[in-house]
């Protein structure tokens, strides 16, 4: 027990446990954002709809108490969010990017989402639920591996069940099939007959409600309470996140466990004591400027081998325009 | 039934038209969350409008906070007429503030003049490095700059708050004990405070001034040179561009470098105007970076709509910062930013597009006929 609890309390276990917890709002948000880029609709608003959805999802667990409710209420926001996006894009044919960066200045740290916390009256309270880890204590405290997969919320869980649903999804399915088409060669789906406008729409929405579950993992789990800005950057992290995992959705598991250890880090640390003489704004900036060199990493392989990234990303379907 | 052409000839009106629309719808919907959350929206348009242009004082606020805005709002003009997406500027801003108190600070009250010069160079320098590090990445390796000039954003942030609240940096004030507990910049010197122009009571700062002309020779720029003509060629159609033999290389890292650079412009401008100060709560609390995009689009890159928008917006920022409280909510000012960038966005469907309305019969008439 007492060797058990040492290997526990290591930093390399530390470390790892938090890359778990950290990367959970990255997967569910890339998830998302893979749906809608692989439909061929890029969506900038990430973060603005991770952030309408933490501070909704936190407000309907203080009104409720109920943590599923509270979930389906911030996939709702996110969803809501993304169908602003999704009807200027598709409908209307505006550009994707500007129309993205707009939904993130409209919907985040400086717009809805501080709204919404200031006029629900939900900042600087403590949450009456959190998500907390319910398996038994005896796996939970197991030697290495209890902190990291089984001291965990059932949001971790979920989050994997996921992961394997959209990778069934992608792949085994005729409408996961129909989607690829639909993001690879819109014209030649919509000659098959597939709905294109309906495609995309669906994916982006349902991207937009898996943005909100992503931002509610802050609020209602990992600093459970709502603070402005509280996602810090994690929205634009999980976009890259969908390139660093060239659209497949296990590279996504991959990918936000490595992006949560960067985040972790600096808490870790600081929470640590580890290394005092270096400069916290060292291990804070950690997370950005490794999303930087990976997709540089990641871009100049892919450069080379086309990999990944849908035919039709970024680009409005006209049937007239073919 | 609803059918939409694209239109073959765009009429002048319809680029006025659309965005004093867009802003108008905007302000309706705004009406309608403003109702639904129970805030009386007359009492907060009125006073919005008031504090942001109704007199003198008013103004002179307003050209205050629309002076970062005008600068944030060229580097994201230009660099995004090329379908270059620098999302940085926030970021380039902050740099060009690091660099730009840093030359004050060193030049002192010993060269007089020379000080103002030197700011906006260094400031310039310093957004222009700044933005040519996406910039390389995107034109080497074709990595995504909308990502990597936004992560490093945040980097520019931290690197200030580091330079104020954790070392014992060049720029922290560590003169007195109080300034070492409570963490602040080193006063600039009197020389690196830029000159404040005046038209009756109504006071122009030099940054802005600066802005203005900056946009003339960036209209000129674009509309008058070769330089200018490739990068619009290359942002309307890149393959044409290549085809041409445009070296598209080239013109990304001379568009991010002088998008930077305005930025950075814009960083030493908060300095040597207002704040006289390297200031980290300030510069990173206030967004102007992100603004600037809302402007950029707003004016649909036309660098002289830019300081039309940035003077309008830069009224909206004041008063939202003026009001904040009980019947002024925090986030308003976003919200209204997004709902007129979503209306314009909307609109260009107007002007790109023909929208008519037809009956079931004529539209099958029409079929019959061709």
């Amino acid at each position: 027990m007492l060797l058990a609890s040492g290997i526990n309390d290591s930093i390399v276990v530390v470390v790892l446990a938090s890359a778990v917890v950290y990367g959970t709002p990255l997967l569910f948000a890339a998830l998302g954002e893979l749906l809608a880029e692989r439909a061929g609709v890029l969506n900038l608003g990430v973060e603005g709809m991770m952030l309408v959805g933490a501070v909704l999802g936190f407000w309907a667990v203080q009104r409720t108490g109920s943590l599923p409710l509270a979930i389906l209420v911030a996939a709702a926001a996110g969803a809501a969010m993304a169908l602003i996006h999704a009807f200027l894009t598709i409908t209307l044919r505006a550009n994707q990017i500007v129309s993205g960066l707009a939904l993130t200045i409209f919907a985040g740290a400086a717009g809805l989402s501080s709204y919404l916390g200031n006029d629900l009256n939900v900042a600087d309270q403590p949450a009456r639920h959190s998500f907390s880890s319910f398996l038994p204590h005896s796996w939970r405290t197991a030697k290495f591996v209890g902190p990291i997969l089984f001291n965990q919320s059932a949001l971790v869980y979920g989050s994997w069940v996921l992961v394997a649903l959209v990778a069934l999804y992608l792949n085994r399915t005729r409408l996961g099939l129909n989607l690829r088409a639909v993001g690879e060669s819109p014209a030649a789906a919509d000659a098959m007959g597939i709905n294109v406008v309906g495609y995309r729409y669906a994916h982006t929405v349902v991207g937009g409600a898996l943005a909100g579950i992503g931002g509610a993992t802050f609020t209602l789990w990992i600093t459970p309470q709502w603070v402005d800005g509280i996602t810090s950057g994690a929205g634009w992290i999980a976009i890259a996140l969908v390139i660093f995992a060239f659209w497949r959705p296990a590279l996504c598991l991959v990918g936000a466990y490595l992006f949560g250890a960067f985040s972790g880090i600096p808490f870790t640390f600081q929470a640590r004591g580890i290394l005092k003489s270096v400069p916290p704004e060292l291990f804070q900036s950690l997370p950005y400027v490794m999303t930087v060199v990976v997709l540089v990493l990641v871009s100049s392989a892919g450069a080379r081998r086309r990999l990944g990234a849908p035919a039709a990303l970024g680009t409005p379907y006209v049937r007239e325009e073919r | 039934m609803i059918r939409i052409e694209r239109r073959l000839t765009q009429p002048w009106w319809l680029g006025v038209l659309v965005p004093v629309g867009s802003v108008v719808v905007a302000f309706g919907v705004m009406t309608l969350v403003l109702l639904a959350t129970g805030h009386p929206p007359g009492h907060t348009f009125s006073r919005l409008i008031r504090t942001g242009f109704g007199g003198m004082d008013a103004l002179n606020a307003t050209f205050v906070a629309a002076t970062p805005l005008l600068f944030t709002g060229l580097c994201a003009a230009v660099a995004f007429r090329m379908q270059l997406f620098n999302i940085g500027g926030e970021g380039q801003l902050y740099v060009g503030a690091i660099l730009g108190a840093g030359a004050g600070l060193v030049l002192g009250n010993h060269t007089g003049w020379l000080s103002v010069p030197a700011m906006i160079l260094a400031g310039a320098a310093g957004g222009a490095a700044y933005a040519l590090l996406p910039g390389l990445f995107r034109a080497f390796l074709s990595t995504n700059e909308i990502i990597t000039s936004l992560m490093l954003n945040y980097v520019a942030a931290l690197v200030i708050d580091y330079l104020i609240f954790d070392s014992q940096s060049y720029w922290r004030d560590t003169s007195t004990p109080t300034a070492k507990v409570f963490p602040q910049g080193k006063n600039l010197p009197a020389a690196a405070s830029w000159p404040l122009s005046h038209v009756g009571s109504l006071y122009l700062p030099f940054g802005l001034l600066l802005g203005v002309v900056l946009a003339t020779v960036i209209w000129l720029l674009y509309t008058r040179t070769r330089f200018g003509f490739e990068v619009q060629v290359i942002g309307d159609s890149p393959r044409a561009a290549a085809y041409a033999g445009m070296r598209t290389r080239r013109k990304i890292l001379a568009v991010m470098a002088l998008s930077g650079a305005i930025a950075g412009i814009g960083g030493a401008s908060q300095d040597g105007d207002f704040r006289h100060t390297l200031d980290p709560r300030g510069l990173t609390s206030a967004g102007y970076g992100y603004a600037g995009i809302v402007i950029a689009a707003l004016a649909r890159y036309n660098p002289f709509a830019v300081c039309l928008i940035a003077f309008l917006l830069g009224g909206l920022q004041n008063a939202g910062y003026a009001l904040q409280g009980v019947d002024f909510p925090s986030g308003l000012v976003g919200v209204l930013q997004g709902l007129i960038l979503f209306c314009a966005l909307g609109g260009e469907l107007l002007i790109r597009y023909r929208v008519r309305l037809k009956t079931r019969a004529a539209a099958a008439a029409e079929a019959a006929a061709t």
